[in-house]
């Protein structure tokens, strides 16, 4: 039987934690449970429900900062900011349809798991957007971190420690998170019929000039069936689609540079405000993975790796794959049910570096090899170190990252 | 006065067998004992405070310094990493009792890839330096500290530097994609690399702002961006802060990012106008530097609408920069607002907190209240973008008892900052100059969270000790949790 503690006080929260640790149970940590299929299933018999810490208790557009609860929904946040013509600028993906959840989650879940989307590559991930908390660690405490101001080094940044620990630290009970302009147009330039490696460089191309590129991925063939805009699934050839947004008159100039720039790498068109949205966000939220049993896979390397890593990896079975961040985000789908791959690809990465998540797989497998890539030994060793300074019992979400952690 | 840890006599009365103990890791030169030749490392940027070195330590491979650090961890000796001393908050303040390693010979650009965006560098190599080796191929570093011609990278990790441009582009935590860290163990942990996110929890995250007191930085990739197309400025007055303060708001909220979003308030602008003639306007209470950068037709877009939101408030004068060095006299001024307080007062006393931006009359108001009351002339230069204050206390060391006056004058704007909902420092650091602030910001649990942090790195508390931190703990102390199973009601929360 599970049993669920709904603290409604940051006193009782810490009660809980406290209660926790007196009878050494572990806690799962859950605000709205959508990211339950991301990272290592917890074993636990308790569940700490997080879902009274929620709603929005500060929101300043022209200081361009908001804070909330964890368990505030990212509908609300995201309602929010649009009405004030504003975003999280690091694109936090809608993972519901790749993993198969009710809804978009909550803030807290974002943050948690330092998700971030194709804007990465120039504005950054949810860690360089969250700026401060107030929680409960796994000892019990009342502590907090950061702040709400942009500019602040009084004192180890700590969020960034919370921000991508999956709950394994401590529970918040309200964050703040920097949030930026919405821009006022979205375009899209796309090379048509280019391979994953001469789409690299014409994306490099175009981050390396001054076009402010805040979006470059290519999808292969394969792959472009999925795609609600027409222009890339009626014409059944790859794409490398750089995005770029801003000002009216910027991104019209922008774009005309821009394609002139690329027109050697193939023929090139361009995708406007609607369709322009549709794609990217497409590409943030994996749709060319929904509705299929694959396993997933999110890598991240070097950009001009991804080309000889996909061409390694092209014989594993069923498998596909497309480019984020200019190659330096892999989406792969493969059909390895029982293993998921994960010492085939992992073996592949390990002399040119970076990190492979497992994202999408049953419990069972992910129970059974690393969802996230094995630290060398002295980097898992400050890890544990640090999961223990925080949570010496291991009562808050306990081998959610790692086992042991 | 400053406590620092207590002192380990031991330590130095062996000064000279632990030096003939590190010139068998460091050979030649790189072991300085003698006097005269520690000297300049007594103090770094804040110069008010000076420490004789036990020994200086200036090795040249990333073997030596695990070496050393695993030669000091296993005789209990302190250790103070520095880079090129330019702290504002005593950061690299050495130890009398504590070998300084001096990170100055690591001075090489490794290796450019802008397939990748990325340079990977040594920390000694200065700031500028990195904008230098990629400038001519259209590249740039963006984090840009006003030291940036002296300060070294390694230093910008250890405290996480800014600059002006840090609204758009972010900090130096933003715009470093890994670090090689040697712990106080030895140990050589490789943390990201040119691939973004590294895997776990952050460590770079950590690492970054952490002061020194988590481990010694050997190696840095960061990420370059391409030049903006062009960059233009405007300057203008206004006949009160909170004028100026609206044309801040105002930029922001109609979705405008400026590269750079500048304010000074009328003594400031009077010190820097009589020192490089800038043609600052001197009939204004406020004055804004905001410059745009990006595409050519962006900025010309940019600069009407700017322009049309300050004339909305009632500026008093608006000027806009037609070419590369208008805008840089537009600069001149701020960038030596320092230097030009510098000429008005025998002493002044930089301070650093970050406000939110909308409590800035109220702010400056208060400062002013005080500035009479302690009977100390201030001057404020200010990140307007990020709220980022930087009030020029100025004082005469000369007279007794002043500097102690401009000192808790100091500490008297940063606890007001802190009351308005901000910090006590957005770009300088704690160290020392901070560090029995801290409890106005944080609570006990708060520190003693951020030293368990410490722990988790160097459990003998050898790194940087005295830095950041009001209160040392022992690491098992600060571990220990006193729960009595049992006895803790657990009434009142809704179980399902």
């Amino acid at each position: 039987m599970t049993e669920t503690l709904r603290p409604e006080t940051e006193a009782q929260l810490a009660e809980a934690v406290t209660w926790a640790n007196s009878e050494r149970l572990p806690l799962e940590v859950l605000g709205s449970g959508t990211k339950r299929a991301l990272g290592r299933p917890v074993q636990s018999a308790h569940r700490l429900d997080l879902t009274a810490f929620s709603g929005i208790h500060l929101y300043e557009p022209e200081e361009l900062v908001l804070g909330a609860g964890p368990a505030t929904p990212m509908a609300e946040i995201l309602e929010a900011l649009e009405e004030k013509g504003q975003q999280l600028a690091f694109e936090p993906p809608d993972l519901s349809g790749l993993l198969g959840s009710k809804d978009s989650g909550t803030i807290g879940g974002i943050v948690s798991t330092n998700l971030a989307g194709p804007r990465r590559i120039k504005d950054g991930a949810a860690r360089d957007h969250f700026l401060g908390f107030d929680a409960v660690s796994g000892r019990g405490q009342v502590f907090k971190s950061g702040g709400r101001v942009m500019k602040n080094v009084t004192g180890y940044d700590l969020p960034k420690l919370i921000c991508g620990s999956y709950g394994t630290l401590a529970a918040m009970t309200r964050l703040v998170v920097k949030v930026l302009p919405r821009a006022e147009k979205s375009r899209t330039v796309l090379v048509r019929g280019v391979d994953a490696a001469q789409a690299v460089m014409a994306l490099a191309d175009g981050l390396n000039g001054p076009f402010e590129v805040s979006g470059a991925a290519w999808l292969p063939a394969g792959l472009t069936a999925s795609s609600g805009v027409g222009y890339i699934r009626d014409a059944g050839v790859s794409v490398a689609a750089l995005r770029l947004e801003g000002f009216g008159p910027s991104v019209e100039y922008r774009c005309g540079k821009l394609r002139a720039l690329l027109a050697p790498f193939g023929e090139t068109e361009e995708l406007h405000s609607h369709n322009s949205r549709t794609f990217w966000r497409e590409i943030r939220d994996v749709v060319p993975f929904h509705g299929d049993s694959r396993i997933v896979w999110r890598i991240s390397v070097a950009p001009t790796d991804a080309p000889a890593l996909l061409a390694s990896l092209s014989h594993l079975k069923n498998q596909s794959a497309y480019l984020d961040w200019a190659g330096g985000l892999i989406w792969l789908a493969v059909d390895a049910p029982r293993q998921g791959a994960a010492e085939i690809i992992r073996d592949v990465m390990a002399p040119i570096g970076g990190h492979a998540t497992l994202i999408r797989g049953g419990a069972t497998l992910r129970n059974a090899v690393p969802v996230f890539h094995p630290q060398p030994a002295p980097l898992a060793a400050v890890t544990r170190r640090l999961k223990a300074s925080f949570d010496p019992n291991g009562v808050l979400n306990p081998g959610r990252m790692t086992e042991g952690v | 006065m400053l406590k620092m840890p207590d002192l380990d006599e031991g330590a130095i009365a062996r000064r000279l067998s632990i030096a003939d103990d590190l010139r068998a890791i460091v050979p030649g030169e790189g072991v300085i004992v003698d006097e005269d030749e520690r000297r300049p490392y007594e103090s770094d940027g804040l110069t008010a405070y000076r420490t004789m070195p036990l020994v200086v330590v200036l090795p040249e491979t990333v073997e030596q310094v695990a070496e050393v650090l695993k030669y000091c961890k296993a005789h209990g000796i302190k250790v103070v990493p520095r880079g090129a001393g330019t702290s504002l908050s005593g950061g690299a303040l050495p130890l009398a009792d504590g070998i300084l390693l001096g990170m100055g010979k690591f001075n090489r650009v490794l290796e450019v890839d802008y397939d990748n965006r990325c340079a990977r560098v040594q920390p000694g190599v200065t700031n500028l330096a990195i904008t230098h080796a990629v400038q001519d191929d259209g590249f740039y570093y963006a984090p840009d500290p006003s030291s940036q011609i002296a300060c070294t990278i390694g230093g910008n990790v250890a405290e996480n530097s800014g600059g002006v441009h840090c609204l758009k582009y972010g900090l130096t935590t933003n715009n470093v994609l890994g670090i090689e860290l040697v712990t106080m163990d030895g140990e050589v942990m490789r943390i990201g690399g040119k691939h973004l996110d590294a895997e776990g929890y952050d460590l770079l995250g950590i690492a970054i702002g952490s002061e020194g007191l988590l481990g010694v930085v050997t190696e840095v990739t960061v990420r370059l961006l391409p030049k903006p197309e062009t960059a233009r400025a405007l300057l203008i007055g206004f006949p009160s802060s909170e004028a100026g303060g609206d044309c801040v708001a105002q930029v922001i909220g109609s979705g405008i990012i400026p590269g750079g979003m500048e304010m000074m308030d009328k003594p400031a602008i009077i010190a820097a106008e009589d020192f490089v003639h800038a043609g600052y306007p001197m009939d204004c209470e406020a004055l804004l530097i905001v410059e745009l950068d990006g595409p050519e037709a962006e900025v010309a877009h940019l600069i009407d609408r700017v322009r049309e939101i300050a004339e909305g408030l009632g500026a008093t004068s608006l000027r806009i920069s037609e070419s590369d060095e208008e805008r840089a006299t537009f600069w001149a001024g701020r960038k030596a607002a320092f230097p030009a307080v510098g000429r008005l007062s025998p002493d002044y006393y930089c301070m650093d907190g970050t406000i939110p931006r909308n409590k800035l009359p109220l702010v400056l108001k208060r400062m002013n209240e005080m500035s009479a009351q302690y009977g100390l002339g201030v001057a404020n230069v200010f990140h307007a973008g990020d709220g980022n204050l930087h009030p020029l206390i100025m004082y005469d060391a000369n007279n007794p008892g002043e500097l102690e006056k401009a000192e808790e004058f100091g500490a008297d704007i940063l606890k007001l900052c802190v009351e308005v909902g901000g910090v006590l420092t957005g770009e300088h650091g704690v160290g020392v100059e901070k560090r029995d602030l801290m409890p106005a910001m944080f609570t006990e649990e708060d520190l003693n969270q951020q030293q368990r942090v410490k722990c988790a790195f160097d459990p003998d508390g050898l790194l940087n000790p005295g830095k950041v931190f009001p209160q040392l703990h022992r690491c098992a102390e600060l571990g220990r949790m006193h729960i009595h199973k049992g006895k803790l009601p657990f009434p009142d929360i809704p179980r399902f």
